[in-house]
């Protein structure tokens, strides 16, 4: 089992795997940040009841963490195998039909890695912001409504994640296409529709994440 | 047609090689690609210079001996076409034509654009075969098969090993030919008694000959001359799992 996945075909599962459980929570976190446009007590109960979980909380944390690093490091593996497979470049290269999105994975994967630790840093630590902590609703819990509203008021602060969330976009397009193929879900009758998935994931999750700074910009949200 | 051509010239193994410039006049666009070639070598032989080598055999397409990188693509600019199947009609007048070998760790290069793809042999002594008893060959039709599986099969089975795809592929990855040389026997009841073993076999010669990993870009299958489809590579997948999960 070790040598089965320690392959170059069974790294590329356990990237599928980890990519498709990070697609999960990408999708998950993106429909409880919806819940901002349903007003203030939408989104801090929904905030204090992940609050509440306790250690549920930690076990959820510590299960991406390690889909995240087991995804990032085997993609770095891999790509190192890449590269040392094609030492000499060509003096005139092409592309066919590879997607720009599909070229530029490593690169976008890291801009991500660089956005997570971002975004825990200012909305999950505070430590860009310290006041966020001390902001409460009148039920005593954390009001989250007022930090997203803090959070996205500076112009920088939107524009970034703004791009953020294209480069996490750009990273779907391909990436969720792809988890079909690898896993050999593919067949001429299914690629044509699984080639679809990522794109559509792409808009999704860019227009979705992407509303909520604009819905504060454009005072949506306030 | 007047031409200035980019080719990679390089003695041995051994040596770092580079991209040489030559011009060549008077080309018609009826010859072949290799033609040109041969005209060129011809020309410099005539002025002293070591001819070009370059691999080449049959000439019409199904043998899988000719490569080249053209301008970036592997075979030339046309869709499902081997380079000795190209013709110069496909240039203009006053075109710089790059033409460099496949470049892969996996196949290293033996003199100009001539590489050594026996790393493909290897994959295909790994499995790419069916074990049978010696004796009287049995009845053809004793085994049903349908014609749109003896399709599939055929697809699969038409790959020619050129290495192309390897050579087009950003990750120098062998696993459309892989897929192809796989899925040629698992789409046939004769394949069925070896056909996970010859899945988990053939990709770990594959990996041990240093090819890259597949990204799933499909420029392989977008290169091949042979049009295999890069579903087959899904099948691999597919096949390689059950092996690794139950064999």
């Amino acid at each position: 089992m070790f040598s089965f996945l320690c392959s170059s075909l069974g790294k590329k599962y356990l990237m599928a795997l980890t990519g498709l459980g990070l697609i999960g929570f990408v999708i998950a976190h993106l429909i409880g940040n919806l819940q901002v446009f349903a007003g203030p007590e939408a989104i801090n109960s929904y905030a204090q009841t992940l609050k509440d979980l306790g250690p549920l909380l930690w076990v959820a944390r510590g299960g991406l963490i390690v889909l995240f690093v087991t995804h990032l490091t085997l993609a770095l593996q891999l790509n190192r195998t890449n590269q040392m497979a094609r030492p000499i470049a060509y003096a005139k290269a092409d592309t066919i039909k590879a997607t720009l999105t599909s070229r530029t994975m490593v690169l976008s994967g890291l801009l991500i890695l660089l956005y997570v630790i971002y975004h825990l840093l200012h909305f999950t630590i505070h430590i860009i912001d310290p006041s966020y902590t001390a902001l409460l609703d009148a039920q005593g819990r954390h009001d989250v409504y007022q930090m997203i509203i803090a959070g996205f008021s500076h112009p920088v602060i939107t524009t970034t994640y703004l791009l953020a969330m294209f480069v996490l976009a750009a990273h779907l397009h391909h990436g969720a296409s792809s988890v079909f193929q690898t896993l050999g879900l593919n067949n001429g009758k299914y690629r044509p529709i699984t080639s679809l998935i990522g794109p559509a994931l792409a808009f999704l999750v860019f227009v979705g994440y992407g509303s909520i700074p604009v819905g504060v910009m454009l005072g949506w949200i306030n | 047609m007047n031409l200035t051509l980019h080719i990679w010239r390089q003695k041995d193994r051994n040596d770092t090689g580079k991209m040489t410039i030559y011009k060549l006049e008077d080309v018609s666009p009826d010859m072949s690609f290799l033609e040109m070639l041969d005209v060129l070598n011809e020309k410099l032989e005539v002025e002293g210079e070591e001819p070009v080598a370059f691999d080449h055999d049959c000439r019409e397409g199904i043998c899988g001996t000719c490569s080249l990188m053209i301008n970036g693509k592997a075979h030339g600019p046309r869709a499902s076409t081997t380079t000795c199947q190209l013709h110069m009609r496909e240039f203009k007048d006053g075109d710089e034509i790059f033409i460099e070998p496949w470049r892969a760790e996996a196949f290293p290069i033996v003199r100009d654009l001539v590489v050594d793809r026996s790393a493909f042999d290897k994959v295909i002594q790994a499995g790419g075969y069916i074990s049978v008893n010696t004796g009287n060959a049995q009845d053809a039709n004793c085994i049903p098969i349908s014609k749109e599986q003896a399709d599939i099969a055929m697809d699969a089975a038409a790959c020619i090993g050129c290495g192309a795809c390897v050579a087009q592929c950003k990750n120098s990855s062998a696993m459309l030919f892989v897929a192809a040389k796989v899925s040629q026997f698992a789409n046939l009841p004769q394949g069925q008694a070896e056909r996970y073993a010859r899945a988990k076999n053939m990709v770990a010669v594959m990996d041990d000959q240093h090819f890259g990993s597949c990204t799933n870009q499909y420029e392989c299958e977008a290169a091949c001359p042979k049009d295999i489809s890069a579903d087959f590579i899904a099948q691999l997948n597919r096949d390689f799992m059950k092996a690794g999960l139950t064999k």
